[in-house]
C-alpha cells in the first residue's frame, strides 16, 4: 500500500477564461507540515477545494494513500479547515463540535470522546458551554480548526488558519498543529505569513498562476531562487574583510560583479523572487 | 457639503437595483393590482353570480326569472347539466353550488309564490310563502345585491300583477272604485302596464316580496368565521415572509462558511435542503397554530371543532411555503437581494391571492389570475374548513395543489443550489 497520504498530479481547472490551476502537482508526507504559498489568486484555495472535493478538476488526479479519488468520492481521510470562521455563533463550542461531528459520521461514545478531546486540544474546555459569539477571534479560530479534525482525518488542509489572530493565539495554533504532526497527520496549510511558514513548515510549495513554481525546504528554495536570479550566494561568518576577499576571488575567477547586497537569506526573498512584485488583486 | 451627501446617495441608489425596484417598481405594481381589482368603478359590485330555482312554475315566477336574467348586475344560472341535456335547478342543486363555493347566493321561488301578496299587513297576517335567498354570507355583498334586484324586478317586471293586487286591497279596505276609476285602470292594464317615467319610488321596497335569507353554510356565527378568514389570510402572508427569512439562513451559512462544511459532510446538498425544508415546515406549522390558537382564545375562532381540516391545510400550506422560501433563498445572491425579492413577490402574491382582501370581491378574471398564487389555494382550503365546513376529502384540490407546488419549488431550489456544489 502506498503510504503517501496525499498526492496531486497535473491538476488543471479553468473558470471561463481564467486558468485557476495549470497542472499543479505536489505531495505531502506523513507527519509533515507543508506550507502552500502563493500570491492572491495564485490558485491556493482552488487547489485546497479540489482536494476537498468541492472543485471538479478538468484534468489531473488526486490520490489519497495511493487511491485515486473521483470528484464525488467521500473523503473520510481528509479534514478541511476553511479560512472563514465556519461555526454557528449561537451554539456553544461543545454544541458546534457535536453537530459537525455527527454530520461527519462520528456517533455515540466516539463522538463524546472526540468532542472532549477537541475541547482539550483547542484549549476551550473551560468555555465549552458558552455561545461561540462571545469568543475572541483566536478562540473561534481554534474551534474552527478543531471542528475539521473531529472525524480523525489523516490529512488536514488548513486555509489561512492564523489570519486575524493575536501572536499568542497564533503560537497556540501552531502548537496544536505540531501535536497533529507528532501523531502522524499530514498537514497542508496556506498562509501569507512568510515568516511563519519559514519557521514552522518543513517543506514549502510555492504556487503561482495555477502552477507549482518551486517546492522544497527553505534552503532548497533559497538555492533555486538564486539560480533563477543569476546570483551567487556567499556564506560568511561576519568579518567584512572576509567578504572583500571572497569577492576578489570571484572577480579573479571571471565572475562578473554587478552589485553586492549583504543580507540574511529569507523566504520573503524567495517568494518575491519567484512570484514577482506585481500586485495580485 | 449637502451636494456631497446628495452625490453619495445618488450613486448608491443608481448602483443598487434592489432599492430601485423597491422604490419605483413595487408601488407601481401594487397600484396596478389594486387598480385591476377595483377598476370597474361604475358597477362596483361586478356581476353577481346567482342561481335561480323556480319551484312555482307559474307565469309570474317565470316572469321574475326572466327579469332577473336580464339584470345587468347578475349572472343567472337556472339550469344544470344532466348528462348531455340541461335540466332546471332544484333547491338541493342550488344549496350544493353554494356549499361548494361555486356561487355566493341562490334565489328559490317556492310553490305558491305567484299568489304572494306584496301588500300584506305587517302584523296579524297569516304566514305566507316567502322567496328564499340561500346565501354564503362570506360574501357580504352578493346577497344584498340580489335581494335588492329581486324587489326591483318584482315591481318592474310584473306591474300588472302588482297593480291588480293593489287595487283589490284598495277596494277591500277603502271601498269599491267608481266606474270611471275602473275604466282608467282597465285601460292601463290593457296597455301592458307601462309604468310612468317618474314611478320609481324607493318606498315601494318596503312593500315588496317577502324574502327570507338563509345562510346555508354557517353554524357558529358569521363574526367568528370572518376571524378565520383573516387568520388564514394574514397567517399565510406572514408565513411566506418568515419562510423566506428563515430560508435566508442558507445565505448566512454560505457567507459564514458553514454551508461549505455541511455540503462537504455526509449529508450533501440535497440533504441540507431537505433538512432546511423540514425545519421551515415545522416552524410554519407552529406559526400558524399559534396564530389560530390566539384567534380561538381571543376571538372565539372555532378551531377545536375544525381541528383535522385545520391541521391538514396547515401542513400543506407550511410545506409549500417552506419550499417557496428555499427557492427565494437559492435564487438570491445576498440577504439584501433576498429581502427585496421576497418583499416584491410575497406582497404581490398576497394581494392577488386574497390575503389582503377577499378574492370574492375581485372580478372573475382577477379571481382566476389569483389562482397562480398559492395564497389563493391555501385560503380556499381554510375557507372550506372554517366556512363551508367541508369534509376532509373535499380539500383534495387545495391539498394536492399545495403539495404539488412543494415538489416543484423544492426541485427548483435544488437546481438553483447547484451553484454551491462542486464546480
Amino acid at each position: 500500500m502506498d503510504t503517501t497520504p496525499l498526492e496531486v498530479t497535473g491538476a488543471r481547472k479553468r473558470f471561463g477564461s481564467t486558468e485557476a490551476l495549470a497542472g499543479a502537482s505536489f505531495a505531502v508526507r506523513r507527519g509533515e507540515l507543508l506550507g502552500l504559498l502563493g500570491p492572491n489568486g495564485a490558485g491556493k484555495t482552488t487547489l485546497i477545494r479540489a482536494i476537498a472535493g468541492r472543485v471538479a478538476l478538468d484534468e489531473g488526479t488526486i490520490s489519497v494513500f495511493g487511491r485515486t479519488l473521483a470528484q464525488q468520492d467521500p473523503r473520510p481521510d481528509i479534514g478541511v479547515v476553511p479560512q472563514e470562521l465556519a461555526v454557528y455563533p449561537l451554539l456553544t463550542a461543545r454544541e458546534n463540535l457535536e453537530v459537525f461531528g455527527a454530520l461527519y459520521g462520528v456517533k455515540g461514545s466516539a463522538l463524546r470522546e472526540r468532542v472532549d478531546w477537541a475541547l482539550e486540544w483547542s484549549d476551550l474546555k473551560d468555555r465549552a458551554t458558552e455561545p461561540v459569539k462571545r469568543f475572541s477571534g483566536g478562540m473561534k479560530r481554534r474551534l474552527n480548526i478543531a471542528i475539521g479534525l473531529l472525524h480523525s482525518p489523516q490529512i488536514v488542509l488548513l486555509d489561512e488558519p492564523t489570519v486575524g489572530v493575536d501572536p499568542q493565539s497564533r503560537e497556540r495554533i501552531y502548537e496544536m498543529l505540531a501535536s497533529l504532526q507528532q501523531s502522524g497527520v499530514a498537514v497542508v496549510l496556506t498562509t501569507h505569513h512568510l515568516e511563519e511558514a519559514e519557521k514552522r513548515c518543513e517543506r514549502i510549495v510555492i504556487i503561482d498562476h495555477g502552477a507549482i513554481v518551486a517546492s522544497g525546504t527553505l534552503n532548497e528554495l533559497l538555492a533555486v531562487s538564486r539560480q533563477a536570479m543569476g546570483a551567487v550566494r556567499l556564506v560568511v561568518k561576519a568579518p567584512a574583510d572576509d567578504v572583500e576577499r571572497q569577492l576578489a576571488a570571484l572577480a579573479s575567477a571571471g565572475v562578473p560583479r554587478e552589485s553586492v547586497e549583504i543580507q540574511r537569506g529569507s523566504l520573503q526573498d524567495v517568494f518575491i523572487g519567484l512570484t514577482g512584485r506585481d500586485l495580485r488583486e | 457639503m449637502l451636494l456631497t451627501l446628495l452625490r453619495i446617495g445618488w450613486i448608491s441608489l443608481k448602483r443598487d437595483r434592489v432599492v430601485q425596484t423597491l422604490t419605483f417598481l413595487l408601488p407601481i405594481m401594487f397600484f396596478s393590482i389594486f387598480a385591476l381589482v377595483f377598476s370597474n368603478q361604475t358597477d362596483p359590485t361586478g356581476r353577481v353570480r346567482v342561481a335561480v330555482v323556480d319551484e312555482d312554475q307559474t307565469d309570474y315566477s317565470r316572469t321574475l326569472v326572466e327579469a332577473l336574467g336580464k339584470e345587468g348586475g347578475l349572472r343567472v344560472t337556472s339550469t344544470v347539466a344532466d348528462g348531455d341535456a340541461q335540466r332546471p335547478l332544484t333547491r338541493a342543486d342550488a344549496e350544493g353550488l353554494i356549499r361548494d363555493g361555486d356561487l355566493p347566493v341562490a334565489v328559490v321561488l317556492p310553490k305558491g309564490v305567484g299568489g304572494v301578496s306584496m301588500f300584506a299587513p305587517a302584523t296579524g297576517a297569516a304566514p305566507q310563502v316567502k322567496v328564499l335567498l340561500l346565501a354564503d354570507v362570506s360574501d357580504p355583498v352578493a346577497p344584498q345585491v340580489v335581494a335588492g334586484l329581486l324587489q326591483k324586478v318584482a315591481f318592474t317586471a310584473a306591474p300588472v300583477t302588482m297593480a291588480t293586487e293593489g287595487m283589490s286591497m284598495f277596494e277591500k279596505f277603502g271601498g269599491a272604485m267608481t266606474p270611471q276609476q275602473k275604466k282608467v285602470l282597465d285601460d292601463w292594464q290593457q296597455s301592458g302596464g307601462a309604468l310612468p317615467s317618474d314611478s320609481s319610488d324607493s318606498s315601494a321596497v318596503e312593500m315588496g316580496l317577502p324574502i327570507e335569507t338563509i345562510n346555508v353554510l354557517q353554524s357558529e356565527g358569521g363574526d367568528t368565521n370572518m376571524v378565520s378568514f383573516y387568520a388564514a389570510g394574514i397567517g399565510v402572508m406572514f408565513l411566506l415572509f418568515s419562510s423566506a427569512g428563515a430560508g435566508g439562513a442558507l445565505l448566512d451559512e454560505e457567507e459564514a462558511g458553514t454551508l461549505d462544511r455541511l455540503i462537504g459532510s455526509r449529508v450533501g446538498m440535497t440533504g441540507v435542503l431537505v433538512g432546511k425544508w423540514v425545519f421551515l415546515l415545522l416552524i410554519g406549522v407552529a406559526q400558524l397554530t399559534v396564530m389560530f390558537t390566539w384567534g380561538a382564545l381571543v376571538f372565539g375562532l372555532p378551531l377545536a371543532s375544525h381541528l383535522p381540516g385545520f391541521l391538514l391545510m396547515t401542513i400543506a400550506t407550511a410545506s409549500a411555503a417552506a419550499a417557496f422560501g428555499l427557492v427565494l433563498a437559492t435564487l438570491s445572491r445576498s440577504r439584501a437581494q433576498l429581502s427585496g425579492l421576497s418583499t416584491i413577490i410575497i406582497l404581490a402574491m398576497s394581494a392577488m391571492g386574497g390575503s389582503m382582501f377577499p378574492r370574492f370581491m375581485m372580478s372573475d378574471t382577477m379571481q382566476q389570475v389569483g389562482l397562480v398564487t398559492f395564497n389563493a389555494w391555501a385560503l380556499d382550503g381554510y375557507l372550506k374548513v372554517f366556512w363551508y365546513e367541508a369534509p376532509l376529502w373535499q380539500l383534495w384540490p387545495q391539498v394536492a395543489v399545495l403539495f404539488g407546488l412543494t415538489a416543484v419549488f423544492f426541485l427548483l431550489a435544488r437546481r438553483c443550489a447547484r451553484r454551491w456544489e462542486a464546480i
